[in-house]
């Protein structure tokens, strides 16, 4: 321990550190626990976010800009795009496959944490360096100085990682076609030729109300028809029939609009 | 407040992210799991830079982020493609090694 050695942080620093390790904490939770792809995202972004401004405070300048760009900026954005390619549907299975396995799990999470933290404690960690002096001619330059001498080995080899996991990503989710795409007048052939359906789907929406795609078309008895509405969306359960009940809800709904209007009452008046 | 305070907290984030791990059945959160084992493990390799006084746990840090990154976007694909052939992103369904 030499001279500069401090024994505590400013009380600004402790007061933020309280307020944003809850918030990480938080975060933490609710990444775990959220039932939702995108929600966890989204709190785990947070809770980055808060790491990032702890970086900073403990005199990690680069680290913190660093942490901001790269994982709140990139890696947290892939993360959403592949929720949104592959788990929009894809909610958590309730069912247990192994019985008791999350409480267990919980357990085992509970029991580790108070190990790690015990040994933190048993350690006697009271007084700290800080890095008034590392960082005298500048946190980047510091950083340069020692990722291009001491660490250049590690650096290489971490552009060489780099280059695998790119030609690795393409190579998992590069698809080969490994037959001719039809063209248009082989498609238009082979329907003519199935007979089933020549001509052009009929259009959904009832003309006379609603013209939207998730609405299907009447047909003259007045059943709603399979035909008009895309497939993905009847298999997502989206599709608003509007045959029945809801033409006979806006009815009411128009009456009562009439009547506060006083329409109807100047035609029982004129009738009189 | 003692920089040690910091130590806690990450030891706090790694174990929620491995208590995660272990109870989450959805690969894409169980993923956002482990980066946040990494990102609590960063925290303390930067509280113990400051402790010691030295750059050298930023730079094991720094490294561990430029790893995290590969790691992410190799976990991402690999989910992308059990996905196409499974349609489903639980971690179930994929417990046997073939389709």
């Amino acid at each position: 321990m030499n001279a500069a050695a401090a024994y505590t942080t400013s009380t600004g620093e402790a007061f933020q550190f309280w307020v944003l390790a809850v918030v990480a904490v938080v975060g933490a939770l609710c990444t775990v626990l959220m039932k939702k792809a995108v929600h966890s995202a989204l709190c785990l972004a947070g809770t980055m976010i808060v790491l990032a401004v702890f970086y900073l405070a403990n005199g990690a300048y680069f680290l913190g800009i660093v942490q901001i760009v790269v994982y709140t900026g990139a890696v947290m954005m892939l993360f959403l795009f592949v929720v949104m390619l592959v788990g929009v549907t894809a909610a958590d299975s309730l069912k247990e496959t192994l019985k008791g396995q999350r409480w267990l799990a919980a357990a085992c999470g509970l029991g580790f944490g108070v190990l790690l933290l015990a040994g933190i404690g048993n350690a006697s960690l009271t007084s700290f360096e800080g890095l008034g002096k590392a960082n005298a001619g500048g946190n980047v330059e510091g950083l340069a100085a020692l990722i291009f001498t001491k660490y250049v080995f590690a650096f290489e080899i971490t552009g060489a990682l780099l280059i695998t996991a790119a030609i690795g990503a393409m190579v998992l989710t590069h698809r080969e076609r490994t037959e001719r795409a039809a063209t248009q007048r082989e498609q238009a052939e082979a329907r003519v030729r199935t007979g089933k359906q020549v001509p052009p789907l009929p259009a959904p929406g009832v003309y006379a109300r609603h013209n939207a795609v998730d609405i299907p078309g009447l047909l003259p008895d007045g059943t709603t028809s399979e035909l008009t509405v895309s497939e993905t969306l009847r298999a997502r359960g989206q599709i608003r029939d509007v045959s029945g009940e809801a033409l006979a809800d806006l009815a009411a709904l128009e009456q009562r609009a009439e009547a506060r209007l006083g329409r109807i009452e100047r035609a029982e008046e004129a009738g009189k | 407040m003692n920089p040690v305070n910091y130590l806690y907290l990450s030891a706090l984030l790694f174990s929620i992210g491995a208590a995660g791990v272990l109870i989450r059945r959805n690969a894409i959160v169980v993923f956002m799991c482990v980066e946040l084992m990494l990102n609590a493990c960063n925290l303390a390799f930067v509280t113990f830079s400051r402790l010691h006084g030295n750059l050298d746990g930023q730079i094991i840090a720094f490294f561990t982020m430029v790893v995290a990154a590969a790691e992410v976007v190799v976990g991402l694909a690999i989910i992308v493609t059990i996905f196409r052939s499974r349609h489903s992103a639980s971690v179930d369904d994929a417990s046997l090694m073939k389709l």
